[in-house]
């Protein structure tokens, strides 16, 4: 009863965690899905945002909603600069030059951000949701059922902009095959600018929500989340959107396992140990034959 | 054969003058302690750079997880010399043996990988292996290993340099080193030549990996302590960019990327920050407007001058 108690509560802990990963995730897998580039900075636009969000709570006094629509449309912008900036001139270059510019926005990002917040971690602000819930036992708070509304949310949104609207359709057409999209009168420039913008605005939402449930950014928190949120991507199959959300979900409710169960240092190790047997066993990953629809 | 011999024999002749004026130098008390330092790293991160370049450059596979390595190498050469007294040489040797056979059985599977998914996996297995030390507490943890003897001096670092220079130069001169480059210039069409593909990618992996532990094996015992956090993937990046600045697929290259990236390091060692965003800058705008590096596959035995030099000299 006790071992049960502390695996669903860990469980519980883990599907916060995770719903975190999978929003980051998200924009992972839709950036490879389209233009075939590993991201490495799209952690630290969820940084980005995880500050956009603290200064406009601290410093504009606004309350929690309005600060992450706020920091989402900001980043959005960020994220779209990022592309225009530097992965647009790549188009056509070797992907390994891609993947090392890809490493020097983050860099860039990174201490860019050190530079001009300092490296301090700073106090998120109370956003009157640090209140609990005792369900049969099990402890939730008030972050974690934050964070579950507002992923389902995102979530549904995203899923109606990729199926039901012209954007979307452009999207999946573009990711199944760019240069026939093309070829049909899809302005495929627009389309991965959009791209950038929707996933980036969903990792703002990220570290939003990340600050409120941790209480505490700094302008590298960015890192290993980023890394993580690449292995869901690849353990869920990358480019397939549902796949980055379970694939961050077990990701997330497996690292609370094994810093509940066995130790928290395993904690990261557990995360690319998934990835290198992911890679080793079915590199497609889990939905990875089942469906041929890619955004 | 023998031209090939004086040719190497002129190079050897020119890497001890350099030896001799540093030496000097440092001997003299011209250089300070700062930069002794300095040119020490520079030399390890040479022996880093090379190795890395073989991986990434010469074999085509985008590693990024080369400190990892070099971790292991430090760590097995600074529990041989502190908790069994062996001299520095079979430390180094050991550290060596132990990062190649490590090297070995990771790049077995993950090898079969491409691109950036073998990115993604060789800096996930660099991760673990920090991680796995940091658990071990026989080695201190993730405070780190204490008490290491200063055994490292500039002639050690200089000539173990030397000698990694001559063998990964000698190695990519070889059948082997042909049948690297042809697996990174097309794997299908080498294989379709029958170049055992996976058998070069993991032989280029491998030594690769055992000079890593070398490299390692020597940074470590210049300091009094190391700890896990030197070796995450921060630090393999910053080899990677040696090589990307340098040119992949050039020994030349690596050199230069080596010193310049430790050089530019130490010059801006009080600005940490601004340090790295001129590097992330640096890296992008190198990636726009020369991809393939300062050297890209040239070595400056391949320039004019040099050319004639030793030509000249082999008639």
């Amino acid at each position: 009863m006790d071992f049960f108690h502390q695996f669903v509560q860990q469980l519980i802990n883990g599907i916060s965690l995770g719903s975190i990963y999978a929003l980051i995730a998200l924009g992972y897998t839709m950036i490879y899905g389209i233009i075939k580039l590993i991201n490495f900075a799209h952690g630290d636009v969820y940084m980005f945002g995880a500050y956009v969000g603290f200064f406009a709570i601290t410093f504009a006094g606004l309350p929690i909603f309005p600060a992450l629509l706020i920091s989402m449309a900001i980043t959005a912008v960020l994220g779209m600069l990022i592309e225009r900036l530097a992965y647009k001139p790549l188009r056509h270059a070797p992907r390994i030059s891609l993947l090392i510019t890809a490493i020097g926005v983050s860099f860039f990002l990174e201490y860019a951000g050190m530079y001009f917040v300092t490296p301090t971690p700073r106090t998120f602000p109370d956003t009157g949701l640090n209140f609990s819930f005792n369900v049969a036992g099990f402890v939730i708070n008030g972050q974690q059922l934050m964070i579950f509304g507002i992923t389902i949310i995102l979530m549904a949104l995203l899923t109606y902009i990729v199926q039901k609207t012209k954007l979307g359709k452009a999207m999946r057409a573009a990711s199944f095959d760019t240069e026939t999209a093309q070829l049909m009168g899809i302005d495929s420039d627009r389309v991965i600018s959009m791209t950038f913008c929707i996933g980036s605005a969903l990792a703002a939402a990220a570290g939003v929500l990340v600050g409120v449930y941790y209480n505490t950014i700094d302008p590298l928190m960015g890192i290993m989340p980023g890394l993580k949120a690449f292995v869901a991507a690849v353990l869920g199959g990358i480019g397939i959107l549902p796949g980055a959300v379970v694939g961050g979900i077990i990701l997330g409710v497996i690292e609370a396992l094994v810093a509940g169960f066995i130790s928290s240092t395993f904690r990261d190790a557990a995360a690319f140990a998934i990835l290198i047997l992911v890679l080793l066993i079915k590199p497609s990953g889990l939905f990875g034959k089942n469906t041929n629809e890619k955004v | 054969m023998n031209a090939v011999r004086k040719r190497d024999l002129k190079m050897l002749i020119f890497g001890l003058l350099v030896y001799g004026v540093l030496q000097g130098l440092i001997s003299g008390g011209v250089i300070g302690s700062f930069w002794q330092l300095n040119i020490i790293l520079i030399c390890v991160n040479v022996i880093m750079a090379v190795s890395l370049n073989l991986i990434n450059g010469y074999t085509g596979q985008f590693s990024l997880g080369h400190a990892g390595f070099m971790a292991v190498g430090a760590y097995v050469g600074v529990v041989a010399t502190t908790n069994f007294h062996l001299p520095l040489i079979a430390a180094l040797i050991l550290g060596a043996i132990c990062a190649g056979a490590l090297g070995f059985l990771i790049g077995l599977p993950t090898l079969r990988l491409r691109g950036d998914y073998l990115a993604i996996a060789t800096l996930g297995l660099g991760e673990i292996i920090r991680i796995v030390i940091m658990n071990i507490e026989y080695v201190g943890g993730a405070a780190g290993f204490k008490g290491i003897q200063h055994l490292t001096n500039f002639t050690w670092v200089y000539f173990v340099m030397l000698v990694t220079l001559f063998f990964i130069k000698n190695f990519v001169n070889s059948s082997h080193g042909r049948a690297c480059i042809a697996v990174r210039e097309n794997e299908i069409a080498a294989e379709a030549m029958g170049v055992n593909t996976t058998r070069y990618k993991v032989m280029a992996f491998t030594i690769g990996a055992a000079f890593a532990g070398v490299a390692g094996g020597l940074f470590a015992h210049q300091f009094y302590l190391i700890s896990p956090n030197s070796f995450n993937f921060l630090a393999s990046f910053n080899y990677l960019i040696m090589v990307v600045l340098g040119g992949m697929g050039s020994i030349t290259g690596s050199i230069a990327g080596a010193f310049v990236v430790t050089f530019i390091s130490a010059a801006l060692a009080s600005f940490p920050e601004m340090r790295m965003i001129i590097y992330a800058l640096a890296l992008i705008l190198l990636m726009f407007y020369r991809p393939q590096g300062l050297f890209g596959y040239m070595e400056v035995t391949n320039f004019a001058p040099f050319k004639k030099f030793l030509v000249n000299s082999e008639k």
